[in-house]
């Protein structure tokens, strides 16, 4: 995959330098859409050399740190306003919250087999991993209920304190984050089957993954800043 | 007539064709090229913008009337035109209207119509997104409107700081409609903003390098950047309110122990660079007409650009200077003092080069010209009294009164607005067709240049004066004497707004006058303004593939420099005409590709976009609400998802009429 946007990228470098006149009837074909770009780089004319639905998702991704990136400075700024018995020391579960964290950060890995056996064109691996990964996702998102669950029965409702409330938030959007995940994963398992896919097979897993290893990122840092770093 | 393309009956080019032809095996795609169906369901980007500007116009025609009403009430003493509650909820749903509703979408008229004109791309990088935006825009406003009918609109003002926008201080759910439609006009944005970046980074024309793009475009490229980025930002802010107004939370509430400072760093993060992504465009915009109505290029191309792009960095780094009155601290007000007097260099840089680009020139005053001068006169004095709040003791005086008024509405009006104008006059014969009287447009820029400051220079001395901002009376008690009476200024700027409105209304009548049925306006012709840029070498309006063939781009303003050749020496230029801009059009009509495939249009963006102020009005009244929204959207988005990018043969009805000839571009 990156072997051939690389030498797609030179391609076009040479060809612009060329003023490529026999290019354009390649290239001017299509007025691009997800659905439009069948992900034949060849027929198909990106001044980067990148296809525009990857592009377009980076976008997104970066959009999204700013989302996050308030939403934790608000935990930041209110983590320590809550009463006596009700912060952070006293709830924290480190080992379960480990245990969880450890089954989001392998669905990672194998969300990269996904990947890699869906350039290599092996749709029976693909779907396997794909499914995997949504498993795994889904043991993760049960975790946290079952967290978020404790932590009620301990008395953390979400408007208990300034803390509960921005912890509810913050962790909360990112599990709705996660679930979006895990539905995009099954939609594409169950459109892989039926060969519905709209557009490339490998790319659009690999965009699937990109959002996938995003939020599993944003997990690493909420779970550094909210769980590890004491209060 | 639009076009709708067809499968091509071509083999050597056709790619392996997604299965389903149909949504879910029961609709057929819509591919109508009239009637209502053919706007609703389209994706062509310049039948987007268009509704994009039809959209925002009606919405500057409300905040028009909402300011109206509030300077109806400001004209004497103790007014009693409106309550001290509709006068909140006036200027509240005033500056929100204005600026999410009217100068955000018809900058994205703009965006939306010329940047894959500009850039050379039959459309934009995503057509159904670009749908997407449109109809969650309209939705999202219409949505924050219809709260004046169902118990009062939000009144905490447009940055709604804490406490005000509290349950206590504001009972109604006018802050829920507030909160939950900005959400909506966000999505909008952002979706936008990513189509459009994708668009100016990868659909370029070859050759069209990131130097050689119009000046539009580049400012609009910027602004989308600061949107991308803004946008979530204040989706936070906007979040955690919803959160703290309908499900109990405290994130802003004193008495909880919260910051209500909170609110004010999120909203000001957000709201600064909001101040450049309202102006920006219109920088670009005069960017383009200056030149041509010059006779010159464009003065230090190079330094617009960056200077433009200064402007999207360093905007991030002074929204505290909207926060002086607050009690940052001695140290963060210093720092943003002083950012906030830097980010003024880049934006001088401007003036000048725009100054220069006049300077010498063969000047023609056409409206769009004047309209492109007035911004220059009137953003400089705004600009001016911005730098008197960069100043922070002097600021500390300022806040909260006219003054301030007066400031934001010099460059928002003068600049924002102003420039919108040009863009009108100046763009109306490439999107419609025909030129606008060059009459009535003299009448509507002098109106409204003599009527803004009428309205709003007066607002310098009463803000000075100690008038304060979003107070529903003065008093005669308080007005002062002579020179200086509050009343005798009230007055002046309320029948200013008399002059501003019956300027706005010239334009309307000027539409009208050019388009009504038996209008005598003739056809506009091709190239009327001996333009530049190379959206111009497209015919007027442009066919609904933009280009016959893509446009192979050699230089920065690729359409003049197709006409006039330089015959001078070194570094002496001298332009000879070669050919007009009719000639150049019809040679690339001449070599026209064969085989332009677009999008075929969708039910779904509209879909989509209608279930969000679905899920809005079930978390102000009913949860049940939130799911049928969310499950019309999920169904809306699978339907996408499965649908392929072209329409098969068998959802045209009628069928084809005749086997397509030439460019295999069926004329329906």
């Amino acid at each position: 995959m990156s072997d051939s946007v690389i030498s797609d990228t030179v391609k076009d470098a040479i060809d612009i330098v060329k003023d490529h006149a026999d290019d354009v009837h390649d290239h001017d074909v299509h007025a691009g859409d997800v659905a439009d770009d069948h992900g034949d780089h060849g027929g198909h004319h990106s001044s980067l050399g990148l296809s525009n639905t990857k592009l377009a998702m980076w976008l997104f991704l970066g959009s999204e740190c700013l989302l996050f990136g308030g939403l934790i400075s608000t935990y930041m700024l209110y983590r320590n306003r809550h009463s006596a018995n009700l912060g952070p020391d006293q709830l924290w579960d480190i080992p379960f919250t480990s245990a969880s964290s450890f089954v989001l950060l392998t669905s990672s890995l194998t969300m990269v087999l996904a990947v890699s056996a869906a350039t290599r064109g092996d749709l029976r691996r693909t779907k396997i991993f794909l499914t995997v990964t949504a498993l795994l996702g889904g043991l993760f998102v049960a975790g946290q209920i079952y967290e978020f669950t404790t932590f009620y029965r301990e008395g953390l409702g979400f408007t208990t304190s300034l803390f509960s409330s921005s912890f509810f938030t913050l962790t909360g959007f990112h599990g709705v984050h996660v679930s979006v995940g895990i539905i995009m994963l099954i939609a594409l398992v169950g459109m892989l089957s039926k060969n519905k896919v709209s557009g490339d097979n490998a790319e659009t897993v690999e965009m699937v993954g990109l959002y996938w290893h995003f939020v599993d990122i944003v997990w690493i840092i909420i779970f550094t800043l909210v769980y590890l770093i004491p209060a | 007539m639009a076009i709708i393309e067809r499968p091509a009956d071509v083999p050597a080019v056709v790619v392996p064709t997604p299965t389903a032809s149909t949504n879910f095996g029961y609709f057929r795609r819509p591919v109508e090229t009239t009637g209502w169906k053919s706007w609703a369901f389209t994706v062509d980007h310049k039948k987007i913008g268009i509704m994009y500007g039809v959209a925002a116009m009606f919405f500057f025609l409300v905040g028009g009337l909402e300011a109206g009403l509030i300077r109806w009430q400001l004209a004497q003493a103790d007014g009693t035109i409106l309550s001290a509650d509709k006068y909140n909820q006036m200027f509240t749903m005033h500056a929100t209207t204005m600026v999410f509703l009217f100068v955000m979408p018809m900058a994205a008229a703009f965006a939306n119509y010329f940047i894959p004109l500009q850039v050379g791309a039959r459309d934009v990088a995503f057509p159904r997104l670009n749908a997407l935006s449109l109809w969650v825009f309209i939705f999202g406003g219409v949505f924050l409107n219809t709260s004046w009918f169902l118990g009062g609109a939000a009144d905490g003002g447009w940055f709604m700081y804490a406490p005000n926008s509290s349950g206590i201080f504001s009972p109604s759910n006018g802050v829920d409609f507030w909160a939950l439609g900005l959400q909506i006009t966000g999505i909008a944005s952002l979706v936008g903003a990513i189509n459009l970046i994708v668009t100016v980074l990868n659909m370029r024309a070859p050759g069209m390098s990131m130097m050689r793009m119009p000046i539009f475009t580049w400012m609009a490229f910027v602004v989308q950047m600061l949107l991308l980025f803004a946008i979530p930002v204040i989706t936070v802010a906007l979040f955690l309110l919803m959160f703290q107004r309908s499900y109990g939370a405290t994130f802003f509430s004193v008495e909880a122990g919260a910051d209500p400072l909170l609110w004010q760093h999120l909203f000001w993060i957000f709201g600064h660079p909001e101040v450049y992504i309202l102006v920006l465009p219109s920088f670009g915009i005069i960017s383009e007409v200056l030149p041509v109505f010059s006779r010159k290029p464009l003065f230090g191309y190079p330094f617009v650009v960056f200077s433009g792009a200064a402007i999207g960095f360093v905007g991030w780094g002074v929204w505290a200077h909207h926060m002086f009155a607050s009690g940052l601290g001695p140290v963060s007000v210093a720092v943003f003092s002083v950012a906030t007097m830097a980010i003024a260099v880049p934006t001088g840089v401007k003036i000048i080069n725009w100054t220069l680009t006049v300077w010498g020139g063969k000047l023609w005053f056409t409206t769009a010209m004047l309209f492109a001068i007035g911004l220059i006169v009137q953003f400089t004095i705004g600009g001016l009294s911005g730098v008197t709040h960069a100043v922070a003791p002097s600021d500390t005086q300022q806040t909260d009164t006219y003054y301030i008024v007066a400031h934001f509405h010099y460059v928002i009006f003068g600049g924002a607005v102003l420039g919108l104008f040009a863009g009108f006059y100046y763009w109306w014969p490439k999107v419609f067709g025909k030129l606008l009287s060059e009459t009535l447009g003299k009448w509507n820029f002098w109106l409204m240049i003599i009527g803004m400051n009428l309205t709003f220079g007066p607002m310098h001395i009463l803000g000075l004066q100690g008038q304060p901002r979003r107070m529903y009376i003065w008093t005669d008690y308080r007005a002062g004497e002579g020179f200086f009476n509050l009343g005798f200024w009230n007055l002046i700027a309320s029948l200013g707004t008399i002059v501003l409105g019956v300027g706005i209304f010239m334009f309307l009548v000027n539409v009208w006058v050019t388009h009504r049925p038996g209008s005598t306006t003739l056809a506009a012709p091709e190239d009327p303004w001996d333009a530049r840029s190379l959206e111009w070498m497209s015919t007027s309006p442009p066919k609904p593939h933009n280009y016959d063939r893509t446009p192979i781009v050699h230089d920065l303003d690729e359409f003049f420099h197709r006409k006039y050749e330089d015959v001078g020496e070194g570094d002496d230029h001298d332009y000879v005409l070669r050919a007009s801009g009719a000639e150049v059009i019809a040679e690339e009509e001449r070599n026209a590709d064969a085989h332009i495939h677009l999008p075929a249009p969708s039910y779904w963006p509209i879909v989509l976009a209608a279930a969000l102020p679905i899920m809005a009005y079930g978390v102000i009244y009913n949860t049940l609400l939130i799911v049928a929204g969310a499950a019309v959207a999920v169904m809306a988005m699978f339907g996408w998802a499965l649908e392929p990018a072209d329409a098969e043969p068998s959802d045209f009805d009628p069928p084809p009429p005749e086997p397509a000839t030439g460019t295999e571009l069926a004329n329906v």
